[in-house]
């Protein structure tokens, strides 16, 4: 791999993640209004109102940028880069189309993936600490313990994928990957995007920003573009999630004519997963936090648990 | 509630998702205008000829947002000897809409005629003084009144109608027994012209 395939594929995975997370704002507007019977923004860009975010990202980048008297500025400032760039490192490892189409393929896929999105939280905690303010800390708190309740079942699920095929490589298990792994491990991929999906604090999971109680968590002494760093950062975490569910129990590239077509196979997963995560977020009320840490334990844990029985036992059953 | 464990889930999944489907009910107010009842109460107009300064309308306005001046004038006896009239008229008729809660109690109130609802109502202003109006800005909203609704069809004719149709047919009469005697008339009588 020469110096300059490296850099034009850094430059793509850039791309994605500058272009991708602002795509799935913006349908998430559209599709979020229309399913409340509104029309979403419609002036932005006048057709539709495609340039809502770009109006928005201008509006961030006017805005003074406060960091709290008591603050400690130096955390507090950093807290946002932290939230953002696990999501783009992990873009790096998600193969898109067959082959060598993927940033980087990495051995232990799985393993450096669910770590660095880990990782992304604390981008959060650092904000609630260093914020000096009490609704940012119980923010940053409560997302802690729910980084710590779902990501057991997020990696016992992504375990369970990673024994069926035999390897941590995410292209390696593509590779070994047959359409019967769609039943085969799907408690898994329902465990995997649920958990995903507490994970970035989205609807119903979204305790931790919860408006209506704690202003807005972690992110409350946030202003200008830093909020809208954090705000990226969610988006970035959808995109994600929804390509790592895709790679993982939906096939990724995998479908009819994939030789050719693959890339475009694994776009389409990811978006109509993108979509899923709108909806749930439109259809359902938050849980309380009691009640998500119930889900966790009590719910996904043991599902998950089941799942690698199943896979264990299939696994060994065909061997 | 639900027999099946998760089917509230997907009856909340399957609601958005029809919703998403079907047009939105957003009205895109300022390029399209609202379709309003003819009788909404956007603003109140003042018919100015027919107000005679009774004051009825301010007295019993809960808010005291109308505010009336007026003086007199001396109308002059028509014949010698009698007494010389006097007549109210109108100097201002503001109406505060920053006060006004759109009771309409003055509209009901008013024996002249003088008060109506009008559905005009784009009159926001950023200046909480501008929202008292003038006797002027009053009278031209009484142009977007829309007509009184029709009376049924075989409802009794409105008074004044029937006034004015009395006294074209007392008129055309007294015409008619002036002709034999005096010079021929000049042109066909036109009923109810002056009623």
């Amino acid at each position: 791999m020469t110096v300059v395939e490296v850099l034009v594929r850094l430059a793509l995975v850039l791309a994605a993640f500058l272009v991708f997370p602002l795509v799935i704002g913006q349908t998430e507007h559209k599709v979020m209004g229309h399913m409340q019977a509104r029309v979403g923004p419609i002036y932005a860009g006048a057709f539709h109102g495609w340039a809502q975010l770009v109006a928005d990202g201008v509006k961030f980048a006017q805005k003074e940028d406060v960091v709290p008297a008591g603050a400690d500025r130096r955390v507090f400032r950093l807290a946002p880069a932290i939230a953002l760039i696990p999501y783009m490192v992990v873009l790096i490892a998600i193969p898109v189309g067959s082959g060598d189409l993927v940033g980087r393929s990495i051995d232990a896929g799985v393993f450096f993936v669910l770590a660095v999105m880990g990782v992304g939280v604390l981008g959060s905690l650092m904000g609630g600490w260093a914020s000096a303010n009490k609704f940012s800390l119980l923010g940053s708190l409560r997302t802690a313990a729910q980084l710590m309740a779902y990501e057991l079942p997020m990696l016992l699920a992504g375990a369970s994928v990673a024994m069926a095929a035999g390897t941590l490589s995410l292209t390696g298990i593509l590779g070994q990957w047959e359409w019967w792994w769609l039943p085969w491990q799907a408690v898994g991929g329902v465990v995997f995007f649920t958990a995903g999906l507490a994970e970035l604090q989205r609807p119903p999971f979204d305790m931790p920003v919860a408006d209506s109680e704690i202003i807005f968590g972690a992110y409350t002494e946030y202003t200008g573009l830093r909020f809208a760093l954090f705000l990226l950062a969610e988006y970035a975490g959808i995109l994600v999630l929804c390509a790592l569910t895709t790679v993982l129990f939906l096939g990724g590239w995998h479908g009819p004519w994939s030789d050719d077509l693959g890339w475009l196979w694994t776009l389409l997963k990811t978006g109509v997963l993108a979509f899923v995560v709108i909806w749930l977020r439109v259809s359902y009320p938050r849980l309380r936090e009691d009640q998500l840490q119930k889900l966790a334990w009590t719910g996904l844990i043991p599902l998950a648990l089941a799942q690698l029985v199943l896979t264990g036992v299939v696994r060994v059953a065909i061997a | 509630m639900s027999r099946i464990p998760g089917a509230g889930l997907a009856k909340g999944l399957a609601v958005t998702l029809k919703t998403m489907t079907k047009r939105s009910v957003t009205q895109g107010y300022p390029e399209v205008l609202p379709e309003l009842p003819p009788r909404s109460r956007g603003v109140i107009a003042l018919f100015e000829e027919n107000c005679t300064v009774c004051m009825l309308c301010a007295r019993e306005c809960p808010d005291w947002c109308i505010y009336i001046d007026s003086h007199k004038e001396v109308v002059p006896a028509k014949e010698p000897g009698a007494r010389d009239r006097t007549r109210n008229v109108l100097d201002r008729f503001a109406i505060d809409f920053a006060l006004c809660m759109y009771c309409g109690i003055c509209v009901e109130v008013c024996p002249f005629d003088a008060l109506f609802w009008s559905p005009e109502f784009e009159y926001a202003t950023d200046d909480i003084q501008a929202l008292t109006h003038e006797k002027d800005t009053l009278r031209e909203w009484m142009w977007t009144v829309p007509a009184p609704p029709p009376l049924d069809e075989r409802a009794e004719e409105p008074k004044e109608l029937a006034m004015a149709r009395r006294n074209a047919a007392k008129l055309a009469k007294e015409l008619e027994q002036e002709q034999p005697q005096g010079r021929e008339p000049n042109g066909p009588a036109s009923p109810g012209g002056d009623a």
